[in-house]
Order: structure tokens, then sequence, then C-alpha cells
């Protein structure tokens, strides 16, 4: 772990005639941590872990959600201290203090969560620390120029440096994040899912910057959950589990790193789609809704039909899926549920039982949970009423139903009194399904729910929802992942503009289809070559 | 920093996101939509102004002058010195409620304290305002270090500066020689005004430090500052004693104003201040807004006093319709907030 104590060549290493740029055994180690471990409270996130990344290499983190990898970042970007263990840089022990101490050690971190301030602006967020000064005194007026030209040097021309952070799309400040980070040419950079909010083109942005800084020497260390992207782009692979490395590795394949990463066999990730009954009702039936500032849309949602809905990011379906939930309502259109008119003004009257609809975010943070408070209280709040005689709730009730539905959704938890906010993101995912279960709801609005998810957790959402689509649900199912789409999916809606570009079933539906039609007379306007990235990706709020 | 130092040659942007620039907002809409809330003060007061001036208008067939602009800047800068105090504090996201009791306390150290020469009211001024800051410096102490919520801590500071305030001076009186009202708020011209200016000033640059903008990152997301490497327990300290010397500054306008003490005059700017920055358009949950968006609060709160003393309302109703004018203000301001920033 420690075999190099000389800090690396300035600019690129030499090349080995006939071999890989660098030998990654004799390579300079320039970052590691050597049998680290770090607990909250009673969980062990790290378990005497050891990890290692040399100079000039694109190292991946691979490993499900809890597994350690995000508590490895933040130990190695100085965000958190070890319980035990020690971090090396260039070979030699270094205590990190804080972030901004790592900082000095030349550790750069893009931390899983995002940390740019809302209300003020790109430019600030770019330059703080670093801003122009005359006289000691910051230069306003200068800041977005500069910060426009530090963006024009990493080919990045649409986002806005005098925007407020707060205004711009998720996948933007994403980038952001990533700019503020690698400007500095970092000698250790450190990116944690960095590619959860970006759509391919994207990512092959980041990539190209990636190679840049590690050709320069640079150590990268990144976490994904995407296969194809951790093989385009990493040297060596390593594989956490439970909280320590399963060992580093090149040139391994898909099924072997998931074997090793969950310790067991995934035979098929997508299960297989039940049958839709010939004569299914139609559960939800929307007409001629305004979506994006075109009209004219509608479909119609079978019980027991899973209809995805696909397109690029920016076309409305965040709106759709709010809109139907009724936060805020959809400006225009009819929704007619079980064959009768339904008016959806607000979230309370979508959950009312006779609608029963229900709506589970991707950012299950800020729209649904409420992370402080145990498992138990996330699942039961909307029956409550249901649950109390005489405004009291009746403990033994409560905590049945609660202990029932842990079970039958495979939620993983010590406890149902744990708080939320300490599950991992798959399984907030599952307490907020498992919410609207208890809540009688037929129709489920799946908006983007696996983003961020580990490949296991993945599978078991997958399950769920053909279990539920088995027993009668009605799911509306948004994806930026055009394969789960094409695999989950009796039928996907590609929408473009707001608009019904293609309706796709069987045999048509591949995942190639789904692009294709998301793209369509978009590929001309743009340069052609893969997703163009919209200005604003329907994220803001 | 330790950064490895390469050749400053751009990387090669040959992998752009996209290949052009998009259409942006001008730049005058990005200073309108994130200066809203100080646009929208100075507007209000210039509402208060003209409706002053037409109410006067029809009272005294004239326009105010030079008598009215004075007494009303003279009245006014006690609570604008505090409110700028209270606005660099709430930008941490916290809020000070001890203002009242550091009021009191300058207050009655200057009428106990002023006398005689000039060095020597110089040097007592600028004790008391030194005294103010310490106040500070135990409320930002207690928050920054002992992380405790400034509410609680600056409520039960209000307590203790308010007991040490009638420990000092048990009855209204003294003296403060009238060379000294002189110089702060001379009666006869609004000299005043240059004080302000001043703060603007100081405020400005305040805004172009690093404690600035570390005031602001605090206040915009505690974590992510300190990520970005901002001494957070140190920003706050620092704020909150500007805070308390600003308080100071206030108690001793007060005096001078009153020509004598009251330990109990401050009293009332604690609330003042907070109604001052909340018209001023700052955000009171911490990040956003200008201490100049303060100084207009403050003006609107004593114009709209201006107002209902010169409408003849009766005096007992007078803080039933502030407290109309406020609720009219903030509600206001809020629609035209949500307008600019359109509808989200």
């Amino acid at each position: 772990m420690t075999e190099a104590v000389s800090p690396p060549p300035p600019g690129p290493l030499p090349q080995g005639e006939g071999e890989l740029a660098f030998a990654p055994r004799s390579a300079v180690t320039a970052i590691a941590a050597t049998r680290v471990s770090k607990s909250f409270g009673g969980v062990r996130a790290l378990r005497d872990a050891s990890f290692a990344a040399a100079a000039g290499e694109v190292h991946a983190l691979v490993g499900e959600n809890g597994a350690g990898k995000s508590t490895l970042i933040k130990l190695l970007g100085g965000r958190l201290p070890p319980d035990s263990g020690t971090i090396q840089c260039d070979g030699r022990a270094i205590r990190l203090t804080g972030p901004a101490e790592a900082v000095a050690h030349g550790i750069g971190t893009v931390f899983q969560e995002l940390t740019l301030l809302p209300w003020m602006t790109v430019a600030e967020n770019l330059l703080i620390g670093r801003e122009p000064r005359a006289f000691g005194f910051i230069r306003r007026a200068e800041l977005a120029p500069a910060a426009d030209a530090m963006l024009a040097d990493l080919g990045i021309h649409h986002i806005d440096p005098r925007a407020l952070a707060a205004d711009i799309s998720l996948a933007e400040r994403q980038i952001i994040e990533i700019v503020r980070v690698i400007v500095r040419r970092p000698r250790v950079l450190l990116l944690d899912e960095p590619t959860s909010s970006l759509v391919e083109r994207e990512v092959a942005w980041l990539f190209a910057r990636i190679r840049e800084l590690s050709a320069a020497g640079t150590a990268v260390v990144f976490t994904s959950h995407r296969w194809k992207e951790i093989t385009s782009i990493a040297d060596r692979i390593t594989i956490f589990r439970n909280g320590a490395e399963v060992g580093t590795f090149t040139g391994i394949d898909e099924s072997e790193a998931i074997t090793l990463m969950t310790g067991q066999q995934v035979e098929a990730l997508y299960p297989p789609c039940p049958a839709l009954p010939a004569d299914a009702r139609p559960a939800l039936a929307l007409a001629d809704a305004t979506v994006n500032g075109s009209g004219g849309l509608g479909f119609s949602l079978a019980a027991g039909e899973i209809l995805g809905v696909g397109g690029l990011a920016g076309q409305g379906h965040r709106e759709l899926f709010l809109g139907l939930f009724g936060a805020p309502p959809l400006r225009h259109g009819s929704i007619r549920i079980d064959g009768r008119a339904a008016r959806i003004a607000s979230p309370a009257d979508a959950i009312h039982a006779r609608l029963g609809l229900a709506l589970v975010p991707e950012d299950r943070k800020t729209e649904g949970l409420l992370l402080p408070l145990p498992v138990r209280d996330n699942l039961t709040l909307p029956i409550l009423s249901r649950l109390s005689r005489l405004g009291v709730i009746r403990g033994g009730a409560e905590q049945r139903l609660s202990r029932e539905m842990i079970r039958r959704l495979g939620i993983r938890t010590p406890s149902m009194a744990q708080p939320v906010g300490a599950l991992s993101g798959g399984n907030q995912q599952k307490v907020l399904v498992g919410r609207w279960l208890l809540a009688d709801s037929r129709i489920l609005l799946l908006y983007d729910v696996t983003r961020g998810v580990d490949i296991a957790t993945k599978h078991e959402i997958y399950e769920l929802m053909t279990r539920l689509a088995g027993e009668g649900k009605a799911i509306l199912f948004y994806s930026s992942d055009t394969e789960e789409l094409a695999h989950l999916c009796h039928r996907v809606l590609v929408l473009r503009y707001g608009r019904i570009a293609a309706e796709l079933a069987p045999p048509a539906l591949t995942a190639e289809a789904i692009v294709a039609a998301a793209i369509h007379d978009m590929a001309g306007s743009d340069s052609g070559d893969g997703l163009a990235v919209t200005a604003g990706d329907g994220h803001a709020e | 920093m330790g950064w490895l130092s390469l050749p400053a040659t751009a990387m090669p942007s040959d992998v752009a996101i996209r290949p052009q620039a998009v259409h942006r907002r001008p730049r005058a809409a990005h200073a309108l939509g994130q200066n809203a809330g100080l646009i929208l003060a100075a507007l209000i007061l210039a509402l208060c102004i003209v409706g002053f001036a037409a109410m006067f208008w029809v009272q005294q067939q004239r326009l105010p002058g030079n008598f009215e602009i004075t007494s009303t800047v003279n009245n006014t800068m006690p609570l604008a010195l505090a409110a700028i105090g209270q606005c660099i504090v709430v930008l941490t996201r916290g809020i000070d409620l001890s203002v009242g009791g550091v009021v009191d306390l300058s207050n009655a150290l200057a009428a106990i304290w002023l006398t005689g020469g000039v060095l020597h009211m110089i040097g007592v001024s600028v004790l008391i305002v030194l005294i103010g800051a310490v106040a500070g410096l135990v409320n930002g102490l207690l928050v920054g270090l002992g992380r405790l919520q400034p509410i609680v801590v600056t409520l039960a500071t209000l307590s203790i500066f308010q007991g040490v305030a009638i420990r000092v001076l048990p009855q209204p009186g003294g003296a403060v020689p009238s060379g000294y009202t002189d110089v702060l708020v001379n009666p006869d011209q609004p000299w005043a005004l240059v004080f302000l200016a001043v703060a603007i000033v100081g405020w400005m640059g305040l805004r172009r430090s690093r404690l600035g903008v570390g005031i602001f990152a605090i206040g915009n997301d505690e974590s992510s500052a300190v990520a970005l490497g901002v001494n957070a327990i140190r920003t706050k300290v620092i704020a909150y004693m500007i805070g308390g010397a600003l308080y100071a500054l206030a108690g001793l306008f007060l005096a001078a104003n009153a020509t004598a003490g009251d330990a109990t005059t401050g009293d009332g700017y604690t609330l003042t201040s907070i109604v001052a920055v909340v018209l001023g358009g700052v955000n009171l949950f911490g990040g956003r807004g200008s201490a100049v968006g303060a100084i207009c609060g403050a003006f609107i709160t004593t114009m709209i006093v201006n107002i209902l003393f010169f409408s003849r309302i009766n005096p007992l109703y007078q803080s039933f319709y502030e407290g109309l004018f406020l609720v009219i203000a903030v509600v206001f301001g809020a629609l035209i907030g949500r307008l600019v920033r359109g509808t989200r």
C-alpha cells in the first residue's frame, strides 16, 4: 500500500515500452487508506478497509449502497475523520481535520451531496475563496466574466454564471460542482457518483476531463452504479462489500462483479413482466393536458399495467407526474379515474381513497420522507386518521401494519424505530412505496425511482413493481434509464416537447427505439452525436 | 495551496457539452430578480415618502422642508444602525434579540459617562462601541462555539444586558453635552446622512471581503460553507460582534437625540430592528439580503409613523395601524417577489 514515498513527477508519467502507461503495482501511490474503520451510531460503515490509488490512474470504486464507498470517499476527502486506521497521501500519513485541509494536500472531492450555495450565483460558487481582487476587495463585476472564461475553457457554454445556483438544473449544478474541483487540477480527484444526474453527452464531457487529468498524473477515484461507464473509463476496479474491500481488479466482467458485490448470483436483472389481461379496465385516463407549453397530451393506463414514460430530460415528464399528483395541478386537461372524472387540485385530493394516486419521486429527501422520523411513522403517516381512535393512535395496529409492510417489501432496517434517514437510498424508496400500499393506493406514479440505487436493490424494486402490477395496481413509470423502460414496461410513451412522440410496445419496444424516438428531430438541430443536453432538465422546483 | 502546479494552458475543449452558447437571460433580468427584495424596499420607501409629502401638503399647504427631513433622519438613525447589525446577524441564519439590551446599556453608559472635552467624548464613545462588541462576542461565542440556538441565547442575553443597564442608570437622567448632539444628530441640517453613507460604504466593503462572503455562505448552507473552507465559528462570532457594536452606536445616537439617558428606552429596538430587516427584503432564514435594504426598512418604519401622525389618527390606535401597514407591506412584497422570480 505504501511502497512509494517519492512525490509524483510533474506532468504525464513516462510511457513504458509495450505496456500500460503505468503499471499499477509499481506506480506511485497518490492516495491510500490503510485498515480504516468508521461507525455511525451502532452501524459500522467501514471495517478495516484498505484502498490505494496510483498517480495517473482512473480507479472505480463499486459496491452496493451501504457497502462503504461514500464513507471511504468522505474519509479520503477530509469530510469525516476515521475511527481507526490511517490515510496516506504520497506515501506519508496525513490527518485531515476538514475538507479545506484535504484541498491543501491537493485532494479535490465532489461529494455525493451537492454543496453549492443556493442563493449565490454560479460565478460566486465557482470562485469562492479565489475571487478576483483589487486592494483586498473582491471585484464583483469581474466574477461573472472570470467564471464564464473558466467554464468556456472546459467546454461549457450553456450555463449562465450570473444565474443563482438554485435556478439551474440538477445536472448543471452537478457540472458546476465538478468544475469547481477540477479547475484546481488536484493531484487526487475523488468523485462520488458524479454521473447519477448526468445524461450521456455530459458524461462524455466529464470523462474527457477525467482523461486529461489522469494523463497529467492525477489519481482519479470515482464511484458509479452504471457498469458501462465503469468499464469505459476505469483502469482498475476495487469492489467493496459490507464495509471492506473484496479486491482490486482489472478486466472483470459485469456478472462477476455483481457476484462479488452482492455475495450472491443475481440471475436475471429484469423479472418477466406479468401478462396483461385482455379485459383490463382503464384505471387512469388523461386527455388533452398541456405539458411543457404544448397541449393535447393524453393516454390511458390500465389496472395491472406498467406504462413507461421515456424521453430526454426536460420534455415535461416531471410536470406531468407532479401534475397528476396535484403538486401543482396540470394547467389543462381532464383526468378520469376508474372511468369517472376526477378533479385533482392538490396532493390531498390525489391521495384520497376514492382516487388512490401515489407519487414516488426521485428526490426522496425533499419530496416524500421525513428523514429524522422512524420508518414506522413514515409508513403510517397518511393513514393515521384510520389508525386512531378519538384522536389517539392505536400503537398496536400501527406496529403490526408497519412490521407487515417491512417484511412484504423486504425493507432492510434494524428495526421499525430506525430513522428513515439512516437507511440506504433504495430502502428509502421502498418505505415510500410501502406507505402508499398501506394507504391503499391503486395508481402508482414512480418517477425515476431507481436513480442512484445499487443493482441488487434495483432488482428488488423491479420485482416489487412486477408483483404489484400482477396484483392489479396501475403503474406509471418514468425512468432516465432506457434499458429499464424497455425491459419492465408493457408499453412506453416517449415524450418530446411535452407531446407523445412515439408509443412503443413489444416487439418494437427496445432501448434503441426509445432513444431514437426521443432524439428523432432533435438530432439535426444539435451536433447529432448522442443525446443532446437541453438547457433545463426539468429538475428545478 | 499545495496543488500540483502545471502550465496554465487551458484544457482542450474538444468535448463541449453544447457546441455553442445558448440564449441567456439579460444581465439586467438577473440583477432585478436577485435584488428583488432590495428594489421592492426602495419602492415602498419611495411610496411612503410620496404619501407623506401628500399628507403634509394637505395639512400644511407646503412640502416637507429641511426641518422635517432633518428630524426624520435623526429619529431614524438609531433604528437604521440597529437594523444593519440585525441584518448582518440574520444573514448568517441567526437572529439577535439582544438588540434592545445593548441599546439600553449603551444609552445608559452614554448618559453617565459623556461629559466635558472632545477627546474625552471620543474616547467614551469608542469605549461604549467596544462594550457593544463585547456583548456581541458573548452572543457569538454562545451561538458559534456553544452551538446553541441564536433565539434562545440572545433572548437570555437581552435580559442580562437590560439588567446591567438598569444597574448602570437606575433612574432616567444624566445629560449629553449639546456639542455631542450637534455632531451626531445636528438639529439644523440632516448631517447624520453622512454617517449613513459611511455605513453603506462599510457594507459594500464587507460584501467584497472574505468575511462578507463567509457570512453569506454560512447563511446559505453552513456545512457546505465549511467544506469550502469558511471558518463558521469565527464568521458567526464576528457577525454578532459587528451587530453588537452597531447596536451600541444606535444607543449613542439615541442618547444624542434625547440629550439624556434612559435604561429602558432601547427595549423596542429588538422588534423594530427585525421589522426593518423584513421590510428591507432580507431573508429571515439567512443568506439573502442587503444592509441597504435594512436601512430602507428602517426609514419605511419611521415614515409610517409620520404618516399616521399627520393623518390625525387617534394615538391610541397607532400601533394597530402600524401593524396593518406592516402586514400589507410584507404581503405585497411576497407577491411581487413571487412574480419577479416566476411562478415557482
